[in-house]
């Protein structure tokens, strides 16, 4: 199935090129900026989540990666080369979202399909077994349950043995065990050293299986690093309090006060530090009514990604 | 390419004939198959028209002069047309609907290039339209009211089934056109009008002056007039072969406009 795969060890292109990299790219459907202005590079063998609520522009990136849209401005390089290179020799592939499959197909016939397409043949059975349908091989696409169909969208882009696997929200739909049941294949894939991203707005699922997350709000990347480094950004909490005439200039002067917002008398700071804020708070200022709530971290998540995230009037 | 060849992984070429393979070809024909609503247009209608129309007792003992068959082989030459003509254009509603299944675009993530796919269509499209023909000749062999040479039930069998080739190009250019799921009974009945118009079901010397010579330019009667000529021993008209040539750049012209548009990168 790979010729040579197998003896490289970590695969690294010969001339360096990284897995992806786009340099600038946005994204225009008439006047809605779906992407704005995108720089980033994913090294081999890096799991990468993107993360960000819907019509946050992460399948707007996706598909210019894929080569299936061209960016309005910007360039996108997919291991080197065009998209649409990286596709026709099989080194990129994807599971998107929806739709995709032949309901009249059965799931071997559909695998054997896409596997002819490829120059070299591609091991169907392996691919099946990988992903976990091998049982269901002669079973028709459309009698398969929406998880065993991601599952084949799954062998059908492991086929080309690629270098690059994306996921455009590959869980969307599933029940809790049918998440589990893919994630643990693709788990158990990305031991190979594929590089992987994959697109979700569900933070657990960032959290669990990848290295690193992109955060994207509004076709802008608010934030890139490890889990914990992004969980950090999002977590700490909230303290509201009353204090007439604060203006968001004197708040954000608080030692510890990372977002602060005034809402008439009421002032709402937040930071990683409560305490510190607190302190300050109550012996400096004619603070009142002091009330501190922490944040769970989907609610942490939200206000990073939403429209009134962080950052806000500082 | 300007990347790595020596890495191994670089090395991987596209695929040649455009990702064109054999067993995608085999697999869309017996998908074709498994489809009850195609099979029963294109085999089973064509099929009973010729036992409903073509066996009447006057028909297979009529030997109209110069003919060098009766009038129930020129029904049965009729109706193999319209099967065919219907399994041609099924090649293109057929990628209708893999447009609004996504599956098209599955396809694009794949070295399949788009005219790979269109060839294979056509040609899945063509074996279905061999069938059909085969199936329409076979039921009337074994009624046995048709009478011509056996060379003739040959050729016309053969010309029936390669000149439905300009239906492929009319299948693909309402696929591409048409973005429906039922994009097939919507052919099946523009089929059936083309077929009065085009003389298949009625001849046209029963119409009003007016709508004859309307027919003449509609796409089915050239290539009908066409099929027809070895049993009736008429000369070819220059107009006939102009009415298939122009409709087959009509329906080319139509196909190549909408195939750009869908796969143009936005």
């Amino acid at each position: 199935m790979k010729a040579t795969g197998a003896a490289l060890g970590p695969r690294t292109d010969s001339h360096g090129a990284p897995a992806v990299e786009l340099r600038g790219i946005s994204k225009n459907f008439g006047h809605v900026r779906a992407v704005r202005d995108v720089d980033l590079t994913i090294g081999h063998g890096e799991i990468v989540a993107f993360l960000g609520p819907n019509g946050a522009g992460k399948t707007s990136t996706i598909d210019m990666i894929l080569g299936l849209s061209t960016p309005t401005a910007g360039e996108v390089r997919v291991l080197g080369m065009t998209a649409r290179r990286a596709i026709q020799h099989g080194r990129v592939s994807a599971v998107l979202q929806t739709g995709g499959l032949l309901k009249d197909l059965t799931v071997v016939e559909t695998a054997r399909y896409v596997a002819s397409l490829y120059h070299r043949g591609a091991d169907v059975n392996a691919a099946l077994h990988r992903a976990g349908i091998a049982g269901i091989a002669d079973r028709m696409v459309g009698k398969c349950s929406g998880g065993e169909q991601q599952r084949l969208r799954f062998a059908m882009a492991l086929l080309s043995d690629p270098d690059l696997l994306i996921l455009d929200e590959p869980t969307t739909g599933m029940d809790v065990e049918g998440r589990r049941d893919f994630w643990s294949a693709i788990r158990a894939d990305a031991d190979r050293g594929r590089t992987i991203l994959f697109a979700t707005h569900y933070l657990e699922e960032a959290d669990a299986y990848a290295d690193r997350v992109v955060l994207i709000r509004k076709g802008e990347i608010v934030a890139d690093g490890t889990s914990a480094q992004v969980k950090s950004l999002a977590s700490g909490r909230t303290l509201r309090a009353t204090l007439p005439g604060a203006t968001p200039e004197s708040l954000g002067a608080i030692p510890g006060a990372d977002s602060v917002e005034v809402r008439g008398d009421t002032v709402l700071i937040h930071s990683g530090d409560a305490d510190k804020v607190a302190r300050h708070l109550l012996t400096e200022t004619a603070a009142h009514d002091l009330e501190i709530t922490s944040r769970g971290l989907e609610e942490a998540f939200l206000t990073l990604t939403s429209d009134t995230g962080t950052g806000e009037g500082q | 390419m300007t990347t790595a060849t020596a890495s191994g992984q670089g090395a991987r070429s596209g695929p040649p004939l455009g990702g064109f393979s054999p067993t995608v070809l085999g697999l869309e024909i017996r998908r074709l198959l498994r489809n009850r609503r195609t099979v029963i247009f294109t085999m089973v209608t064509p099929s009973i028209f010729f036992l409903l129309f073509g066996l009447n007792a006057s028909y297979a003992t009529t030997t109209p002069a110069h003919w060098h068959g009766n009038i129930s082989a020129f029904i049965l030459i009729s109706m193999a047309l319209y099967g065919s003509v219907l399994a041609n254009t099924s090649g293109g509603a057929m990628i209708s609907i893999e447009r609004s299944q996504g599956w098209s675009r599955q396809l694009r993530l794949t070295p399949l290039s788009p005219v790979a796919y269109i060839v294979t269509k056509m040609m899945t499209s063509m074996v279905l339209g061999l069938v059909s023909v085969v199936v329409v000749n076979i039921v009337g062999l074994l009624s046995q009211k048709p009478s011509m040479p056996w060379y003739l039930w040959v050729a016309t069998a053969a010309s029936v089934w390669v000149g439905s080739l300009l239906f492929a190009a009319f299948g693909l250019f309402m696929g591409y056109l048409l973005p429906t799921e039922n994009v097939m009974q919507i052919m099946g009945f523009v089929i059936m009008l083309l077929a009065f118009g085009g003389g298949l079901f009625v001849p046209l010397s029963v119409y009003p002056h007016a709508l004859q010579t309307l027919a003449r330019f509609t796409p089915l009667y050239g290539l009908n007039q066409l099929v027809h000529a070895p049993l009736t021993g008429q000369g070819v008209e220059g107009w006939w072969v102009l009415n298939v040539v122009v409709w087959l750049m009509i329906f080319i012209a139509g196909a190549v406009w909408r195939f750009r548009r869908d796969t143009a990168r936005v």
